[in-house]
């Protein structure tokens, strides 16, 4: 990459930023309306104190759920792989769970659940299993079948043909599925935060959100918007990071 | 060392793989079982493996059991090995799954690689390896355990001639020195003709054994240049000419 398209974006971006801001201010748009950059900036610093403890609050769920989904999601995929009955009895229903939208259940778990951050962490969890569940799954179903038979000649035990056959192919489908996980669970945690503000919960970011809403407040709103986006995007690096990292150490690379 | 007797086996619907095939492998020979795609040559070698059974007949193995864990090298067309392992971790696979430790092991393994060319490439991962490189790793692994019995299924099939060439003279080397058995599935002519002490001639659907033919090679010598060998892969040519079908 040359010096000038790496820095393409970030022009890019201030330029857009620019624009945006100079149209503002021509235009004479209300701030209730739509704020400009510098307005959204001013914003942040002024309520940068509850702003970040809302941060740390949508974190703090978002850490929970990754780590259940990891967790949940690979032990769903070592029973699929370990028991074709598992297999069946299973893969329908993780499919029923993906494809109905968590705001729809949220209520119930929160009914069901009674303490607060547990019943945000099983919406965010849901939400984020499913791509750990199916990339391993397919990853332990990828073992090239020439390997698993030179582990039956030499007399291999399931446990042995598990964990150093299956488990390492399975590394980076697992690892790929973490990623897309992580972005899953920052938009579960926030989609339940939605739904549990209904029932007078006030943390998180997404309170932050509706909060600046009922008070008007749309460069406050903006503000909780990009830390959000922000967020998402460094939970994104950071898997990615972690899953270069694993795999130079325990891939093929290296 | 082991024989077959009438042995036959079926795929699905109809399809006769091996149709009542009788032979014998003896201690320490070198067989090349030589034969077009579909023959059953590769099943042949997985019933001896032990990875699957025949629908009708039996093998006899000599001295009463079959072969248990670790006394069969098998060599597969692809080297097939750990991508996240270094090459003395894939050698010594055999030995950890027989539940010994990689310290243990070590001395042989670095013996192995280095009688197969590979010293100083120890730690190196299969990436790093060329083609020609990995299978002289797999071949490793597949010796590592003191086989009884080695089995190897096309395993030069998809190197370039050169080191195709060279692995076919190590082989040959490390057979002479070793003296174990090997059975050896292959669809061309000059490599049968190469390598083999016997070559097993089979015919396609159903498998069936069409003849088979005795080395007359020289142990000693450059076979390459034989006047035997041309002789012999003549001999071979025209009797698959003769038994295959039109």
């Amino acid at each position: 990459m040359s010096r000038a398209e790496r820095w393409a974006p970030v022009v890019f971006g201030l330029a857009a930023l620019g624009v945006w801001q100079g149209l503002v201010i021509g235009l004479r748009v209300p701030p209730y309306v739509l704020p400009g950059p510098a307005a959204i900036v001013a914003a942040f610093w002024a309520d940068r104190a509850s702003l970040l403890l809302s941060l740390v609050s949508t974190l703090a769920v978002t850490g929970a759920a990754l780590l259940a989904a990891a967790l949940l999601g690979m032990a769903l995929a070592l029973a699929m792989a370990a028991s074709r009955l598992a297999r069946a009895a299973i893969q329908p229903w993780a499919v029923v769970l993906q494809v109905t939208p968590v705001v729809a259940i949220a209520p119930l778990i929160i009914i069901w659940v009674h303490q607060q951050f547990a019943a945000m962490v099983v919406c965010a969890t849901i939400v984020a299993f499913f791509p750990v569940l199916s990339n391993t799954a397919a990853g332990l179903a990828a073992t090239p079948p020439e390997l698993a038979d030179l582990f039956r000649l030499n007399g291999a035990s399931r446990w042995q043909t598990l964990a150093l056959l299956r488990l390492p192919s399975a590394l980076p489908f697992f690892l790929a599925g973490l990623r897309i996980a992580g972005t899953l669970a920052l938009v579960g945690a926030v989609v339940a935060e939605f739904v549990a503000s209904s029932g007078g919960f006030a943390g998180g970011l997404a309170g932050r959100i509706l909060e600046s809403g009922y008070r008007l407040e749309i460069p406050r709103m903006f503000a909780a918007l990009m830390l959000l986006a922000f967020t998402g995007i460094g939970i994104y690096a950071a898997l990615g990071a972690f899953e270069r990292r694993m795999l130079r150490r325990f891939g093929a690379g290296g | 060392m082991v024989r077959l007797e009438q042995v036959t086996r079926r795929f699905g619907a109809g399809t006769v793989a091996l149709a009542g095939i009788d032979a014998a492998i003896g201690r320490g020979e070198f067989v090349a079982l030589l034969g077009p795609s579909g023959c059953g040559k590769s099943t042949l070698l997985r019933l001896l493996a032990g990875l699957d059974a025949p629908d009708a007949g039996r093998l006899v193995w000599e001295g009463g059991g079959a072969p248990g864990a670790g006394e069969i090298g098998f060599v597969f067309q692809d080297a097939t090995l750990l991508p996240w392992a270094s090459a003395a971790r894939n050698v010594h696979l055999p030995l950890r799954l027989a539940g010994r430790r990689f310290e243990d092991g070590a001395a042989s393994v670095r013996e192995l690689l280095a009688r197969l060319g590979l010293a100083g490439f120890e730690d190196a991962k299969p990436a790093a390896l060329s083609g020609g490189m990995r299978m002289r790793v797999a071949i490793a692994r597949a010796l590592v355990s003191r086989p009884r019995l080695l089995l190897m299924d096309e395993p030069f099939a998809a190197l370039d001639e050169f080191t195709r060439n060279r692995l076919q003279d190590d082989l040959l080397a490390l057979w002479r020195e070793t003296g174990s058995t090997i059975v050896f599935v292959t669809h061309s002519i000059y490599e049968a003709a190469y390598l083999a002490s016997r070559i097993v001639v089979m015919t396609p659907r159903p498998g069936r054994i069409a003849a088979e033919i005795a080395s007359p090679l020289a142990e000693g010598g450059d076979r390459r240049t034989d006047p035997a060998y041309a002789a012999l892969v003549r001999e071979v040519t025209e009797t698959l000419r003769a038994v295959m079908p039109a």
